[in-house]
């Protein structure tokens, strides 16, 4: 099963609806990063509502994806862990999750794109800074 | 109170990626079906998941068998999942977080005996049998 990835603007969206095999997820971890390359989209939101698992290896699928994401320039936001899933995911051990999240979907595009903004004004400000030092 | 009586039991061979879907969906069905809370049949299906990736992973097949059981004062889940693969050679540096021999996380075992209650593991060349149980008393 693949997971369709939604174009937004400057961001992708993309919602993982049902229980991922090993090897749905790793096409998944590849098409987000293809989709990235090929759009360049300076963001995604990835949400997991569908998800009534996480294990050490999904866990390690989002954040494999989320760093890859991030050394493109991309931002991402992961959101809608299910309460029982952080739970669960706090008790097997810490920092399975390294990714930004958010609460749900909306919140989850908000952050993304308060992120993205965040990024743009530091840049910004860089330039005006090598801008300064150089005169 | 919702009375739960159900003793029953599902076994699910370990062949390839989407068993690990159903054995962990069969351990959400018998623990609520038992009357465990969304947080343990959570919990459950986690720790079967990480223990029949393992299976597919480095014995290629094995079986896992769920039992619910509820008696006067307890309610409880107990899964065996078992394999006739080469056995674990370090059991020590497996139970340990942050080590893996797959690339994963690391996290697997030591996690997954974070969140039963009873956790037994025994292993060598041929068979690996791992035991874990979830138990609430009765509400």
């Amino acid at each position: 099963m693949r997971v369709p990835i939604l174009r937004l603007g400057k961001v992708l969206l993309t919602s993982i609806q049902s229980d991922l095999t090993d090897e749905d997820a790793i096409n998944f971890r590849t098409d987000v990063l293809s989709m990235i390359g090929e759009t360049d989209a300076v963001g995604i939101v990835i949400d997991v509502t569908g998800l009534d698992v996480v294990d050490s290896f999904m866990a390690r699928i989002l954040n494999d994806t989320a760093t890859s994401v991030r050394l493109l320039g991309g931002s991402v936001v992961v959101c809608g862990i299910r309460p029982a899933v952080a739970l669960t995911l706090v008790e097997m051990g810490r920092q399975m999750i390294g990714a930004e999240t958010a609460l749900n979907l909306e919140q989850g595009v908000e952050k993304l794109h308060k992120i993205i903004k965040i990024g743009a004004a530091k840049r910004l400000n860089q330039m005006d800074f090598d801008k300064e030092s150089i005169e | 109170m919702t009375k739960h009586i159900s003793n029953e039991s599902i076994v699910v061979p370990i062949l390839c990626d989407a068993d690990v879907i159903i054995a962990r969906k069969a351990g959400r069905d018998i623990a609520a079906a038992v009357g465990l809370g969304l947080a343990d049949q959570t919990r459950l299906a986690t720790a079967i998941s990480e223990l029949a990736r393992n299976v597919v992973l480095y014995a290629k097949s094995g079986r896992c068998r769920v039992q619910g059981n509820t008696d006067g004062e307890w309610r409880s889940v107990t899964v065996v999942v078992e394999d006739n693969g080469p056995g674990i050679p370090d059991i020590g540096k497996a139970m340990t977080h942050g080590y893996s021999t797959s690339g994963g996380l690391g996290a697997g075992l030591p996690g997954t005996k974070r969140l039963v209650n009873e956790f037994s593991l025994t292993s060598h060349p041929g068979l690996t049998v791992i035991e874990i149980t979830i138990r609430r008393r009765q509400s």
